[in-house]
C-alpha cells in the first residue's frame, strides 16, 4: 500500500513521480483546450487561419510592398509567413501558458495534481494551431516552387525551442499572476513590441547594424532557424543568434520552473 | 498490529492563514509602494510587511483513523473542516505537523470539479474522472455504470451547459461515486440535488463505507452523519473538542450549537433579575434541530422561569430577531401588527411559528429579545446558531444557486 506523508515543504520528493502518474490528466487536459477551442463555432479551424493570415498580409505590404525590405530572393509572402509560423507558435505558447493558472483557478483551490500540468497542456492548443497555419504554408511554398530540403527535417528541434522558450518565460508569468494580477499586463505588451523586435515582417541579414543587437532578442534564432529549416534559398546559418536562443531558453526554464516550484503549493491559498 | 490499520494518522497538524490587513497583496504597485526589500520578501514568502495577522485555521490537531472506518467531521462554519480536507488532499499544506497517508486517496470537495459547459455529457465524465484521478480505462470500464446512476442517457452528446442544474448535479455525483480509492474525502456535495437524488447518494455512500474503504465525510447534514458515520471529530475554532463514537460526538455538537443549556454560557447584552431564560430552541416540523430548510415549519421558542410572576402584570413582549449574511434578516416580533403581549406564570413557554421558512443556505443565528411595556428585560444576541438549508421546494428538481437570491418564495404565475 502507497504510503504518503504530508508535511510543509515536503512535496519536493514526490514531485516528478506524481508528474508522471498525472499524465492522462495532461492529455485530458489538452483535449479538452483544444476540443473547446474549435467546438461551437461555425468557421472551426478556420479561425486559426483567418487572424495569421491578415497578419501576413499586412506585414507583406507594409514590409515588402512600402518600405521594400529587402527578401533575399523569396517571395516575400513567404519570408513573412515563416516569421508568422515561428512568432505565433511562440505568442500562443507564451500567453496560454501564462494566463493558465488563473484560469484555473477552481482547480487548484479544488484538487491534487502537479500545478506543472496545467500550463503544459496549454501547448497543445497553440501547437494546432501550427500546425494549421503550417499547412497553408506548405500549400503556398508548392505554390511559388519553394520545395523542401533535407533541412526542413530539423524543424522540429526549432519548434521545441519555441516551446521551451514559451513555456520557460510562461511559467514565472504563470505564478506570478497567481499572487499579482497586475502581471497580466505584461503580456500583451511582450507580444506587442515583440512581434516587432522580432524579424517576423523582416529579415536581419540586410541590417548587419543591427543583427547582432537583434539577436539578443531569443525569438530571433527561432525565426531564423525556422527560415533556415523552410525556405530553400536561405543557405546560411547565423550561428550567434542561435546561441542566444538557446542561452535564454534555459535561463529562462531553469528559473522559470524553480520560480513555479517555490510558489506552487502556496498557490491554493492565494489563488 | 493496531499500528498497520491505520490508514491516517496525524500528528500536531496546524494550519496558519496570513490575513493582510494594510494592503491587499494583490498588486504589485502596492509591494512598490514599500521599499525594494520588501518587495524581495514579499516573492521570496508571503507576508514580510508588519500589518499581516496570523490566522490559524488547524492548531494541533492529532487523530488517528483506521482502514475501514467511516468518520463524520462536523462543527460550524470557519471551525476549520475544509481546511483539514485541503490538507488531506494535498490542495494546501500544513504550516506545523504532519500527516501519514497509506493508499490511494481520492477527495471530491465539490461535484463537478472541472466539468466544462461546452463539452458533452460523454466528454465531460471522461475529464472529470481524469480529474479526479480514474485513468482512461478504469473510466471507460465504469462508463455504462455512470450513466445509469446518473439517469442522463439521452443526453449524453448533449453539451452540460443545457443541462438542468439536477442533471448537471447528477452526473457529476455520479463519476465521483465510482471512484475507488482506499480513502475517500467527501465535503458537503450531499447537500445539493432533489431529495431523491440526495437518498440516492446516501445509499451510494454506504455501499462504498460497506467496502472497507475509508471515508471522511464533512457535512451540516447530521442526519446524515448521523446515518453514515462510526466516528465522529468535532472541530471548533481550528481544534478538535471531542472525537470518539459518533453519536456521542453529535450530541455534543446538537448540545453546543442548538441550546446552550448551561447558563454560563449565555452571553447576555442585557439580562434581568424578573426573568430567567432557560433556553431557546428551534423546532423544525415539530422536531428539535439545528438546521431548518426552505419551505419548513420552523418554531422558536424560549422557555423561561418568572421568579415573581404579580410583578408583571401586563404580560411580555417577545421578539426573536434572525440574522444571516451579517445583516438583520427578519425581526418578528410579537407587538407588531395586530400586538400581542404574552402573560406570566412562574414558569412557561413562548414560541413563534414560521409556516413556511423562506431563506435559503447560509448559517444564522438568533437574537432574542424579551420586553415588558417600554423595559427590555432580556437581550440575547447569540440565543441560538443554527443553519438555514436549501431544499427543492417547487419539486422542480433544481435549485437556483444561490447568487440568484436568498429567498425562496412560494409565488404564483397568471396572464391576461
Amino acid at each position: 500500500m502507497p504510503e504518503l506523508i504530508i508535511e510543509a515543504s515536503r512535496t519536493e520528493a514526490h514531485y516528478w513521480r506524481d508528474l508522471w502518474r498525472y499524465r492522462e490528466l495532461l492529455g485530458f487536459l489538452a483535449w479538452r483546450d483544444i476540443k473547446v477551442r474549435y467546438q461551437q463555432t461555425v468557421l472551426g479551424a478556420a479561425w486559426a487561419l483567418i487572424q495569421p493570415v491578415a497578419t501576413i498580409a499586412i506585414f507583406t505590404f507594409v514590409f515588402g510592398r512600402l518600405a521594400k525590405m529587402p527578401s533575399g530572393g523569396v517571395p516575400y509572402v513567404l519570408l513573412v509567413m515563416v516569421g508568422q509560423l515561428a512568432w505565433q507558435l511562440f505568442a500562443n505558447a507564451f500567453g496560454g501558458a501564462s494566463g493558465s493558472l488563473v484560469g484555473s483557478a477552481h482547480l487548484i483551490s479544488k484538487i491534487y495534481f502537479p500545478r506543472l500540468i496545467i500550463p503544459l497542456s496549454t501547448l497543445a492548443v497553440a501547437l494546432v494551431d501550427f500546425c494549421i497555419v503550417l499547412a497553408l504554408f506548405a500549400g503556398m511554398s508548392a505554390w511559388f516552387g519553394n520545395l523542401p530540403t533535407w533541412r526542413a527535417l530539423l524543424l522540429p528541434a526549432f519548434i521545441l525551442l519555441a516551446l521551451l522558450l514559451a513555456l520557460g518565460a510562461g511559467l514565472s508569468l504563470a505564478a506570478l499572476t497567481v499572487k499579482f494580477r497586475d502581471f497580466r499586463i505584461v503580456l500583451p505588451f511582450v507580444l506587442q513590441v515583440g512581434v516587432f523586435l522580432t524579424p517576423v515582417g523582416y529579415r536581419t541579414d540586410f541590417l548587419p547594424n543591427w543583427r547582432d543587437l537583434l539577436a539578443l532578442n531569443p525569438m530571433t534564432g527561432v525565426v531564423e532557424g525556422f527560415r533556415w529549416c523552410l525556405l530553400a534559398a536561405d543557405q546560411d546559418f547565423y550561428w550567434p543568434s542561435f546561441f542566444s536562443s538557446i542561452v535564454w531558453t534555459v535561463i529562462l526554464v531553469v528559473t522559470g520552473l524553480w520560480y513555479f516550484r517555490r510558489t506552487e503549493r502556496l498557490f491554493a491559498d492565494v489563488i | 498490529m493496531s499500528d498497520t490499520d491505520v490508514v491516517i494518522r496525524a500528528e500536531g497538524l496546524s494550519k496558519c492563514y496570513t490575513i493582510n490587513h494594510a494592503a491587499k497583496p494583490g498588486t504589485i504597485r502596492e509591494a512598490v509602494g514599500h521599499n525594494a526589500r520588501s518587495l524581495w520578501s514579499r516573492f521570496r514568502r508571503r507576508g514580510g510587511a508588519a500589518s499581516n495577522e496570523e490566522f490559524w485555521a488547524l492548531r494541533e490537531i492529532d487523530f488517528e483513523i483506521k482502514q475501514g472506518e467511516v468518520v463524520g467531521i462536523i462543527g460550524r462554519n470557519g471551525a476549520g473542516k475544509s481546511t483539514l480536507l485541503k490538507i488531506l488532499s494535498r490542495i494546501t499544506e500544513p504550516t506545523k505537523g504532519r500527516i501519514r497517508l497509506r493508499g490511494r486517496l481520492a477527495s471530491l470537495l465539490e461535484v463537478g470539479t472541472g466539468f466544462h459547459p461546452e463539452l458533452t455529457g460523454r466528454d465531460n465524465i471522461y475529464l472529470n474522472g481524469a480529474i479526479l484521478g480514474m485513468t482512461r480505462v478504469e473510466i471507460a470500464r465504469k462508463f455504462d455504470e455512470i450513466v445509469a446512476f446518473a439517469e442522463v442517457d439521452r443526453f449524453l452528446d448533449t453539451p452540460v451547459k443545457r443541462y438542468s442544474s439536477g442533471m448537471y448535479v447528477r452526473l457529476a455525483f455520479a463519476v465521483a461515486a465510482h471512484l475507488e480509492p482506499e480513502i475517500l474525502i467527501v465535503d458537503e456535495v450531499l447537500a445539493v440535488g432533489d431529495a431523491e437524488f440526495q437518498r440516492k447518494c446516501l445509499g451510494k455512500m454506504e455501499q462504498v463505507a460497506g467496502h472497507g474503504r475509508t471515508v471522511l465525510f464533512v457535512s451540516h447534514n447530521i442526519a446524515a452523519v448521523q446515518r453514515l458515520c462510526s466516528r465522529g471529530i468535532y472541530l471548533q475554532q481550528g481544534r478538535i473538542v471531542a472525537q470518539g463514537a459518533s453519536h456521542e460526538v453529535i450530541d455534543r455538537y446538537l448540545r453546543d450549537t442548538s441550546s446552550p443549556s448551561g447558563k454560563s454560557r449565555w452571553n447576555y447584552a442585557r439580562r434581568s433579575p424578573l426573568i430567567e431564560v432557560e433556553n431557546v430552541e428551534l423546532l423544525v416540523n415539530g422536531g428539535r434541530q439545528n438546521s431548518v430548510p426552505a419551505g419548513a415549519t420552523a418554531t422558536f421558542r424560549v422557555r423561561y422561569r418568572c421568579p415573581a410572576p404579580e410583578k408583571l402584570p401586563e404580560g411580555l413582549e417577545c421578539s426573536f430577531i434572525v440574522y444571516g449574511q451579517g445583516q438583520k434578516l427578519v425581526n418578528f416580533w410579537s407587538n407588531a401588527g395586530r400586538g400581542r403581549s404574552f402573560p406570566i406564570a412562574s414558569s412557561g413557554v413562548i414560541s413563534c411559528t414560521v409556516p413556511e421558512w423562506p431563506f435559503r443556505t447560509m448559517p444564522m443565528t438568533l437574537q432574542l429579545h424579551l420586553n415588558y411595556r417600554f423595559d427590555n428585560l432580556v437581550d440575547l444576541p447569540d440565543a441560538l446558531a443554527f443553519d438555514s438549508a436549501d431544499c427543492d421546494r417547487f419539486g422542480t428538481g433544481t435549485v437556483p444557486h444561490i447568487t440568484e437570491g436568498i429567498l425562496l418564495l412560494p409565488h404564483q404565475w397568471g396572464e391576461s
